[in-house]
């Protein structure tokens, strides 16, 4: 593998994990508990979506076989994405949803601030981007955290059902392959290890803070670095895809 | 000068085109019939995000997927806006939103139609938000200060979304036969009830003689019709669909289209809940504002929790 194709994989991964997250949060839209939260939650998934368009032409680009950012995100099945399992998983309720913005949050807040220094220029430059994005969405989740987990009973016990969920889906998140090898020598991309250890740190001392036990597995799922996923990534693909595959001939 | 509008009777200060301000003294009925207005206003953009909502999952690129959020999202804040300019009058949202479950307040019938294809996503913008505007414009003149306020800022995002659905019209229009087939059939199902939208001819309108008086509206029903016909007939010309009306007619005499027979037997049917969707935009929102309860309580218990601890 050239550090090109790499460099697309890692790129287009990016995408997806945007691009699927964003299709869930978009699921919000006239259904959050309030409408201020209604407005916040589509926000979150606009930004996703314009991240995705950002990540997905980089990538197109990269691979130079002239596919457009639309042709990825429309024309591919669902043994070809590689976002993480943990961002296609069904939104479930508000706090599994707020659990989960938190523990990607604060995920994305170490990766892009690694990935703002790239030796890549315009990952660099999406990156620097996406931060202050990420911010917002950091604060707004861990604010929603504080007040579900120390706000009543009903909702303390429905956060920690929401974290006793997520827990073995976070590993996932933090897991490279060879070709991330080849980019972290070029100065492309950053060290995981050392990122899963101020993530941990910063997610341990929130949840303690409201008082939400952390799992104790060891074992945790994986499968997206090879395109498999869990069986939710099949129908959000149908429903996404199904106008752009149903009027192949069609320009929208 | 306060002075002397202090001292000004409510009347005068309408028939001298001053705002009404919430701390104003003004009649019950006026604020009976604005607080009336003003939440089916608030209601109408909530409900309006449903039939729009229902596509963004499949919206058929990514950048059409961007512009429909946008949209729904700015009417959701065109609801937050109005709730707010309608609590000035003295009412809750909570209040508010009890009695659109509860029936007494009502919502624009136009949303209990279906969203059936992308196509419609064009005609909503297009001829729902493009007939809204027409209403919108005139209602930033209001007597009323916050709701005067609250149409001026609406209005500058209304054109944004009439040209958005006019742009999947016209671009559905220029492609394949199944695409133009989908624009002209949204168009058949949409036309007639945006027409409806404006509400029945002047001669059969209860509330309109105060309204006017008040200046709460000071263009008719049918005067605001005609306004959107001239201005979309000539736009489905351009883009080759076809008006589902075999008498509308160019009139010389008025410059104005004359248009067919509005079939009020259906638009009375929709307004008395049977409409094809009236059951299902309630449900929606009921089960959602419900839903959400345990959230709401969990966020009033934290404020109290902070307030105690200071
Ligand atoms: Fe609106
Ligand atoms: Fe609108």
């Amino acid at each position: 593998m050239t550090r090109q194709d790499a460099l697309f994989n890692y790129v287009l991964k990016l995408g997806d994990q945007s691009l699927v997250y964003g299709h869930r949060m978009s699921e919000w839209c006239s259904k959050a508990p309030m409408l201020e939260e209604d407005l916040a939650l589509t926000n979150i998934a606009l930004d996703y979506i314009g991240r995705a368009r950002a990540f997905l032409s980089y990538a197109a680009e990269l691979e130079g076989k002239s596919r457009s950012e639309d042709d990825l995100a429309y024309k591919r099945g669902e043994r070809e994405f590689y976002n993480n399992l943990m961002v296609e998983l069904p939104i479930g309720d508000f706090a599994f949803t707020m659990a989960r913005q938190f523990l990607l949050s604060s995920y994305e807040y170490f990766l892009f601030t690694g990935l703002a220094q790239s030796k890549d220029e315009k990952l660099a430059a999406i990156a620097n981007k996406v931060i202050k994005e990420v911010r917002y969405h950091w604060t707004h989740s861990r604010d929603w955290l504080m007040r579900l987990g120390l706000g009543t009973s009903v909702s303390h016990e429905k956060l920690q059902r929401a974290i006793d969920e997520l827990w073995i889906y976070t590993d996932e998140l933090f897991e490279t392959g060879p070709e991330d090898q080849l980019l972290k020598s070029a100065g492309i991309v950053f060290n995981m290890d050392e990122i899963k250890t101020v993530w941990t740190e910063l997610v341990h001392s929130i949840l303690k803070e409201i008082d939400i036990t952390i799992p104790e597995t060891t074992f945790s799922q994986t499968g997206s670095r090879l395109g498999i996923h869990t069986e939710h990534l099949g129908h959000l693909l149908a429903e996404m895809q199904y106008l752009v595959r149903a009027y192949p001939e069609a320009r929208w | 000068m306060d002075v002397l509008i202090a001292g000004t009777s409510f009347q005068d200060k309408i028939d001298h085109d001053i705002n009404i301000e919430p701390k104003d003294v003004m009649p019950d009925e006026y604020r009976t019939h604005l607080i009336r207005q003003i939440s089916q206003h608030a209601h109408s953009e909530v409900i309006g995000m449903q039939p729009e909502g229902n596509w963004i999952t499949r919206a058929p690129s990514l950048r059409a997927k961007q512009i429909l959020l946008a949209k729904i999202q700015d009417e959701g804040g065109h609801g937050l806006y109005l709730y707010s300019a309608a609590e000035t009058l003295g009412i809750s949202r909570d209040e508010m939103i009890r009695q659109l479950h509860e029936g007494k307040a009502r919502y624009s019938n136009i949303f209990n139609y279906p969203a059936l294809t992308w196509a419609d996503i064009g005609a909503i913008g297009w001829l729902v938000d493009g007939a809204a505007i027409v209403n919108q414009v005139s209602l930033q003149k209001t007597s009323y200060g916050p709701y005067a306020r609250a149409m001026v800022r609406i209005c500058k995002e209304e054109s944004f979304h009439q040209r958005q659905g006019y742009e999947i019209m016209a671009h559905m229009m220029d492609g394949t036969a199944d695409q133009k087939q989908m624009a002209q059939d949204a168009v058949n199902r949409w036309w007639w009830p945006a027409l409806m939208m404006f509400g029945p001819h002047d001669s059969d309108s209860p509330h309109s003689g105060a309204a006017f008086r008040w200046k709460i509206k000071n263009k008719s029903n049918d005067e605001l019709r005609r306004k959107f016909i001239d201005k979309t007939v000539p736009q489905a010309e351009v883009i080759g669909l076809r008006i589902p009306d075999p008498d509308l007619k160019w009139n010389e005499m008025k410059q104005s289209y004359d248009h067919g027979k509005i079939n009020w037997e259906e638009f009375r049917q929709v307004i008395n809940g049977n409409g094809p969707c009236n059951r299902q935009r309630m449900q929606h929102h009921v089960k959602y504002h419900e839903e959400g309860r345990w959230v709401r309580e969990a966020a009033e218990a934290y404020k109290n929790r902070l307030k105690q601890s200071n």
